[in-house]
């Protein structure tokens, strides 16, 4: 047999890809990672096209059981990864021999993580992209999140050596960044300014209350002096709504296309990946910025990450694992 | 023609074209015209495109196009719009009324203190307007409802509607495309499948479309399912004039 078999899943764990373009206006948003820039360098870190389908779980991994040779790497932050009990480092591909056990345990400073296997996952693309919408029961293994047992096709992996990270994809802890920067608008007029203020004055809470489609947040009510009701208007990952409760969510990667609540700001493209890894619990600071500065920000996130993905070296090829593995 | 619009930002790669604040046909003739002049002669660097009932958000990348120059080609676009609105499609499509699935078909005649026959000659009356897709993949929001259906939607939603089912919810209609939760309240439903990802054309319906209903029986609903189940998308748009 080949491929990749979920001994015991992780939370959440589903095949993303870079995630459909061209169908919100269909009523179908994107999916695909929650941290592009983590998803992107596990692939990168095993010989992968940056957007190839990988998994990614919340908080912890799981184990699994490889049925076939085959390069891996998981990235997204700091946790213990083992190879049939030896201890492995996140950041650096490995290659595994048919039977190994990957466990992959809790990330300590971040939210999502991303195992890479060379050659994908090469589950049926449905709708032009493998991203699992979990919401619409779209794309992945089933629309679903992966459950002991599942057996996951692996693709060809390309002729590539395993690579190591040198520069990290953050400088520092995503808390460690400084505030989460957002543009105003586009429905900014429908709240005071003593609330636009304090939308960056005050510190907010990631709740616990948080999966791929929105993150709510808590600490501090925005109430709309204009109402919380709008006729529906189109919505993004980044787009801050501000439902009747007054606490604001976070739409992210399965945003719904359309939403009738004020969305008060926008979380800038190169912070939205910093603001999915920030752990529940966590306090953080807003800022705002113009467009413009926020369109030069994206341009140089887009830069370093693409600098990060260049500069790899090359990693040990040795064989690890093999069947018989133990836990 | 000059239509009031504005722009409102959204990001870094998101710019919102707002043409009015309200349900109104004429916004939403306005936003569909421009939906389709981007879709006839794109701009680079737009990446995508969602109408809605009364603006339309682009995503674009700015490698390509900066939020500031977007707003500019915009402008000039909106500006040589004309002031009417270009034929569109009708689709006539099969509903079967009652039910199991229209399981409020008589609790909302007897709420109208009206026979039930006469809310299906009612729903049957009209032109519907697709306003917009959203909420869920091809999922659409119809206007056109006839005033003395306008129903509220229900206190405490259901847990499961299935798909096809044909509903009313404030002065709106729909047909879901998918099964779900749901607080509007149902009266009949549709073996047209308007959302399958198998089929070669997942989508049937888009923004700006018109429909109107075609009751059959249920005998008639159960032999169409059965086609739209091997992938038959069972109806096709006339292009009105």
């Amino acid at each position: 047999m080949t491929g990749l078999r979920i001994v015991s899943p992780g939370l959440m764990v589903t095949v993303q890809d870079g995630g459909r373009t061209g169908l919100r206006g269909y009523g179908v948003s994107a999916a695909g990672p929650m941290d592009a820039g983590a998803h992107a360098l596990a692939n990168v870190l095993v010989g992968n096209d940056a957007d190839a389908a990988a998994l990614e779980f919340a908080g912890h991994g799981g184990q699994m059981e490889m049925l076939q040779d085959a390069r891996i790497a998981v990235t997204g932050g700091t946790c213990d990864v083992t190879v049939n009990g030896q201890p492995v480092q996140p950041g650096q591909g490995y290659h595994l021999a048919a039977g190994s056990v990957l466990c992959i345990g809790q990330l300590r400073d971040a939210t999502w993580g991303y195992i890479a296997v060379a050659g994908a996952i090469t589950t049926p693309p449905v709708l032009g992209a493998r991203a699992t919408h979990l919401r619409s029961g779209l794309g992945g293994y089933f629309g679903r999140s992966l459950q002991a047992g599942d057996i996951l096709p692996i693709g060809p992996a390309p002729d590539a050596r395993c690579r190591r990270i040198i520069y990290p994809l953050r400088a520092a802890t995503p808390m460690a960044r400084g505030p989460i920067r957002v543009v105003l608008g586009p429905q900014d007029d429908r709240f005071s300014p003593d609330v636009l203020d304090q939308l960056t004055a005050q510190p907010f809470t990631v709740t616990a209350q948080r999966d791929r489609m929105a993150m709510v947040l808590g600490g501090v009510q925005l109430p709309a002096s204009g109402g919380h009701d709008i006729v529906s208007d189109g919505s993004v990952p980044g787009s801050v709504q501000v439902p009747g409760s007054g606490n604001p969510l976070i739409l992210m990667a399965e945003s719904q296309t359309t939403g009738g609540y004020p969305k008060i700001a926008t979380v800038i493209g190169a912070d939205l990946g910093r603001l999915a890894q920030l752990p529940s619990g966590a306090q953080f600071h807003f800022a705002t910025v113009s467009r413009d500065m926020a369109e030069d920000l994206w341009l140089a996130h887009c830069r370093h990450l693409r600098s990060v993905l260049n500069n790899l070296e090359n990693a040990s090829d040795t064989v690890i694992g093999g069947s018989g593995g133990r836990v | 023609m000059r239509f009031p619009y504005s722009f409102l930002p959204s990001g870094d790669q998101t710019l919102t074209v707002e043409f009015g604040t309200a349900i109104d046909p004429q916004i939403n003739d306005r936003v569909i015209a421009l939906a389709a002049d981007l879709a006839d002669y794109p701009i680079a660097g737009v990446t995508e495109i969602t109408p809605t009932y009364r603006s339309l958000l682009l995503r674009y990348d700015p490698h390509n196009i900066r939020g500031a120059a977007l707003e500019r080609a915009l402008a000039t676009r909106i500006a040589g719009l004309g002031d009417v609105a270009a034929a569109g499609r009708e689709w006539r499509v099969p509903i079967c009324y009652g039910g199991a699935v229209g399981q409020d078909l008589q609790d909302l005649a007897d709420m109208k203190g009206m026979p039930v026959q006469q809310v299906i000659d009612l729903h049957l009356s009209a032109q519907y307007r697709v306003y917009m897709i959203g909420f869920a993949p091809g999922f659409a929001y119809l206007g056109g409802l006839p005033q003395p259906l306008h129903t509220p939607r229900l206190a405490k939603p259901r847990q499961l509607i299935p798909e096809g089912a044909v509903g009313i919810g404030g002065q709106q209609a729909n047909i879901n495309s998918v099964a779900g939760p749901s607080g509007w309240r149902f009266i009949g439903w549709t073996p047209v499948k308007l959302f399958d990802p198998k089929r070669a054309q997942p989508f049937l319906l888009a923004a700006g479309d018109r429909l109107r209903f075609a009751q059959i029986t249920a005998d008639e609903g159960a032999q169409l399912a059965a086609r739209a189940a091997n992938g038959d998308p069972l109806i096709a748009p006339t292009v009105m004039s």
